[in-house]
């Protein structure tokens, strides 16, 4: 029996499909508890590799008869000396190719809209990891918010589609994943904007993103329209694209809204939270799209991989804006919160320039959910 | 810190490793130490937690110049 491997992207697939699956997570219990592949229709059995060593023999009671087993680690090395051992015991089996880190490292560009004059919009879904970044594209131009550190995948995709990347935005200063941000416009000679309060420690040069400065796209009139929205950061800043989308960055999400403590002053900002959901949300359309900069949990997902919904519908539906009780509000978001990304501290000064740890501690910085929200 | 054998596993990838520190502890009697080197960062989770699943000590672990070093008790 062979041993097959299966890529990030075919894992992502049978996620967004809703595929049942067998997965056996190799790695050790505190990270499987930390982070997984998820999924509606996956079951799941972890049994860390080094307690295989000596055979499965254990464990295939407990595997299925019928179905394949996807086997997951780390890295891919323990996934797959487990998965020969369970293929020389006649099963199924296939593994993560290049394991959580892989996972963790997916990006998969869906179009989410059509822009006027053939303009289109791009969503890229990181799905091991729950972060969600955009592609603007008119004419020829491209503009990109809140790019990952796999920079090579946007500048890749707007060379497919014959686009030059011109502007860079960041809504936010990221305290959950490393921006690609700054990278990707010193590659390409964009312009690189920041929200200015946000970005006062910063080393590097930046263009400040402020209210009423609109940034069209292309030779047509696509905007880009950014909007104040401080409270998960004191710089978060929305944009409004085209008259028809808010890029909501990490103040409100589908099913959640975004966590104010992340740079350490819970306090202080929830009021400015509760003035960006409850006052300058709703003063616009209920019918913009709202495409989030983060998903949680796989429910989120739309049938065909993306992450959006209509501000109405938000206000009707997502829990988090609809605490009419101040005094309920602030309990909410500063009494309950979930633990703080891995190493987010470190994140936030190297988005800031501060710090330049080589590709692997990156990484190994990133790992885990990104943890940004509230319910 | 002493120890009554060295096992270098320096630039091995998960697994091995972890393989290659259960079959040197196979050669050791209950009470000895075995030194460990590794450079693979999950090393140390997966050491610890392998340690205390089979009933050895980690006595002691540090890092020195990029190299992750462990002391095990047999146990």
């Amino acid at each position: 029996m062979s041993v097959n491997p299966m890529t990030a992207k075919e894992v992502a697939t049978k996620v967004v499909n809703k595929e049942s699956f067998f997965l056996l997570d190799v790695r050790n219990e505190d990270a499987f508890q930390d982070w997984k592949v998820e999924g509606e229709n996956i079951q799941y059995l972890n049994v860390p590799y080094f307690d295989l060593l000596d055979g499965v023999g254990e464990i295939l009671p407990k595997l299925p008869q019928d179905q394949e087993v996807l086997v997951v680690c780390a890295k891919e090395g323990s996934s797959i000396m487990v998965a020969e051992m369970l293929s020389e015991e006649g099963k199924t089996v296939a593994y993560l190719k290049g394991g959580m880190k892989a996972w963790s490292e997916h990006l998969e560009p869906v179009k989410v809209g059509d822009l006027k004059d053939g303009g289109e919009l791009f969503q890229f879904v990181r799905i091991g990891k729950g972060c969600l970044s955009y592609m603007v594209v008119s004419n020829g131009e491209a503009a990109l918010i809140d790019a990952t550190r796999m920079t090579g995948v946007y500048t890749d995709f707007a060379q497919e589609i014959g686009a030059i990347i011109t502007h860079v935005f960041d809504t936010h200063l990221h305290a959950d994943h490393i921006s690609g941000g700054r990278k990707i416009a010193e590659a390409t000679n964009a312009t690189y904007w920041l929200p200015p309060k946000d970005a006062q420690e910063v080393t590097f040069r930046y263009q400040p993103l402020e209210e009423g400065q609109d940034v069209t796209i292309g030779n047509t009139t696509i905007t880009i329209q950014p909007l104040y929205s401080p409270g998960h950061t004191i710089g978060s800043t929305s944009f409004i694209i085209d008259e028809s989308y808010l890029l909501s960055g990490d103040i409100l999400f589908i099913d959640s809204i975004g966590r104010p403590d992340l740079a350490g002053l819970a306090e202080d900002w929830v009021g400015d939270l509760r003035e960006t959901l409850y006052t300058r949300y709703k003063e616009l359309s209920d019918e913009l799209i709202v495409l989030p900069a983060h998903f949680m949990i796989m429910e989120e997902l739309n049938d065909d991989g993306s992450v959006s919904e209509k501000l109405g519908t938000l206000f009707a539906k997502n829990h988090g804006l609809n605490i009419e009780d101040e005094a309920a509000f602030r309990e909410m978001v500063t009494g309950n919160l979930p633990p703080q990304p891995n190493a987010y501290q470190e994140i936030r000064e190297m988005n800031m320039g501060k710090i330049s740890p080589d590709e692997e501690k990156q990484r190994e910085m990133e790992i885990g959910p990104n943890r940004c929200a509230v319910r | 810190m002493n120890s009554d054998k060295v096992l270098d596993a320096k630039g091995l990838a998960c697994p091995m490793p972890i393989v290659k520190t259960k079959n040197e502890m196979n050669e050791l009697d209950s009470g000895q130490v075995l030194e460990i080197h590794a450079t693979d960062k999950g090393a140390k989770a997966d050491l610890t937690a392998w340690a205390k699943s089979v009933g050895h000590e980690l006595v002691n672990h540090a890092e020195e110049g990029g190299v992750l070093k462990f002391w095990i008790k047999k146990g």
